[in-house]
């Protein structure tokens, strides 16, 4: 017996064995917790203030050399040149028409059709094959013959994005439908329903959260998709800006330009967030 | 309203399910269906309403429904098949809003059917906020709203624990006194069978055929207070089935 354990035994009444000796008493290994992401606030803005602050602070120094990549500030003096001149309203406005015009379209044809194939197994075998052969080929590759087909203008553009939203929509959507409860719609048959009450109260709000994260995919591929094209054959829009900036090596330019497709990412990320949200309210 | 089953039999591929049911449900009564696991209970239950269709037989009903009902053969499930995405009033309402009712009077049939299963102060909740034996209730609210004439039960107890399993079946005694429905009740849980039963069919092992019935002719009221003769019917029942529950153990561990 050590020391220590005579000591307790002096303290207490019941004699406590020894707390460092294997065999005596002592706390159970803690082994659980972690693997659960919990919302850390102020993070994120955090790390992106830091690392465009050492960037400015390398540019400034002369660590990074200006050839290499301009300081952000220059590339933020290079935005607020688009503002001033009023074109930044031509290029984004040119490129948010495309892009909505052509997700909007691509989004409603790919649920109609999604919904089409869960639903009937006529079209699910029909058009199963043809989406799963199509979705794979990358859409600008098709940029020619979209402008055959839809005039080198607004159309060819706008098809480009359409046709790479609707089929990861159409995925999604069918998919969504076929993880549907059975249950459910057997409950809803056992009760008389309506076979249109039970497609739009129980199989379509079902598939929601599926269609809803086909969305933040489909979404992603049509920003892609809008510069993609806008740097083949356009005047006006954020990916002919880049394009150019990049032809007369405006690095400044070039880096405000990807900035703002950030920027568009990143609010179109937020306002699914806010439809998913509002939408999907029962879930959480 | 009758329920008449003639002669069901059933196979699933090379499966057998059912032989040669035959079976009466008559007005007001409530029928258990008790039998080893895997013997065709809830198929049967899925002929009764018309979900599937058996192989061979049929069933039929005769007499009117009673009036103001408005789906004659209703279900309870045993996962309650809740819509995730609606409050319990809507939940409710539902199942009412293909029948032309007028706002009104579906919006006093759903206070109505919330009033009677205690739901009143949870009718905008969200079924996930609720416990089992809650949403359970909201699908006996749902059941009860559509005046059903035969209720339809498949192990709609079998996903509590024993604690809500118990408040419920007295809400369910308590219900069939105020409302003398008629159920079919499939389960596998002989103590519900001889509190909520009439009669109770026991069933063999697969393929289903009814082995025995028993009739328990006490009123389901009193049953509570008279558990000492429960048990002996209980264990009687028991006893039909327990070479039945056995050897279809025994199959399924053998074959599968």
């Amino acid at each position: 017996m050590s020391t220590e354990a005579l000591d307790n035994t002096g303290a207490r009444a019941a004699p406590m064995p020894n707390r460092a000796a294997g065999g005596g008493v002592r706390p159970v290994p803690f082994r659980g917790g972690g693997f659960q992401p919990r919302p850390v606030g102020l993070v994120s803005p955090l790390v992106f203030v830091a690392l465009i602050g050492l960037w400015e602070l390398g540019s400034r120094t002369g660590l990074i050399s200006n050839v290499a990549l301009p300081a952000p500030s220059q590339a933020f003096e290079a935005f607020l040149d688009l503002v001033r001149t009023g074109t930044l309203w031509t290029h984004l406005g040119a490129s948010l028409y495309r892009l909505a015009l052509g997700w909007t379209f691509g989004s409603l044809l790919g649920i109609a059709v999604g919904l089409m194939i869960g639903l009937f197994s006529l079209a699910r075998a029909g058009l199963v094959p043809l989406v799963s052969a199509l979705f794979p080929i990358p859409k600008i590759a098709l940029l020619p013959l979209f402008i055959i087909w839809f005039g080198i203008g607004e159309g060819s553009k706008v098809a480009t994005i359409l046709f790479g939203t609707f089929f990861p929509t159409v995925i999604a959507t069918y998919g969504g439908v076929d993880n549907v409860d059975r249950n459910l719609i057997r409950m809803g048959q056992s009760f008389g329903l309506s076979w249109l009450s039970i497609v739009r109260k129980i199989i379509v709000p079902g598939a929601l959260p599926a269609i809803l994260s086909g969305f933040r995919i489909s979404v992603s591929i049509a920003v892609v998709l809008l510069v993609a094209a806008e740097m083949i054959g356009a005047q006006h829009g954020i990916g002919a800006y880049i394009l150019m900036a990049g032809s007369l090596f405006a690095t400044d330019q070039l880096i405000a330009g990807v900035a703002m497709l950030s920027v568009l990412g990143l609010t179109i990320a937020w306002l699914i967030g806010r439809a998913e949200s509002y939408f999907l309210k029962w879930r959480r | 309203m009758e329920l008449v089953l003639r002669d069901i039999s059933h196979d699933y591929g090379a499966t057998q399910v059912l032989r040669d049911i035959s079976l009466t449900i008559g007005a007001g009564e409530i029928v258990c269906v008790v039998g080893p696991s895997g013997c065709g209970k809830s198929t049967l239950l899925r002929f009764i309403g018309g979900l599937e269709r058996p192989d061979r037989g049929e069933v039929l009903m005769s007499g009117e429904a009673p009036a103001g009902c408005l789906n004659p053969l209703t279900y309870i499930f045993q996962d309650f098949a809740l819509l995730p995405w609606r409050s319990v009033a809507g939940n409710v309402s539902l199942v009412l809003e293909d029948r032309d009712l007028g706002a009104a009077r579906m919006r006093e049939i759903v206070d109505d059917v919330l009033a009677r299963t205690k739901l009143s102060d949870f009718r905008s909740a969200w079924p996930r906020q609720l416990s089992g034996g809650m949403k359970q209730r909201v699908a006996i609210a749902r059941a009860l709203s559509v005046s059903p004439a035969v209720m339809l039960m498949d192990e709609p107890l079998s996903a509590l624990d024993a604690q809500t399993r118990e408040l419920l079946m007295d809400d369910l005694v308590e219900l069939s006194s105020r409302e003398r429905f008629s159920a079919c009740y499939v389960t596998h849980n002989l103590a519900e069978a001889v509190r909520l039963g009439h009669r109770i069919v026991v069933l063999s092992r697969r393929p289903g055929r009814i082995r025995e019935i028993v009739a328990i002719d006490m009123p389901l009221a009193e049953r509570a207070a008279h558990m000492a003769e429960l048990e002996r019917v209980q264990r009687d029942v028991w006893l039909i089935m327990r070479d039945e529950a056995q050897q279809a153990d025994r199959e399924l561990a053998g074959v599968d």
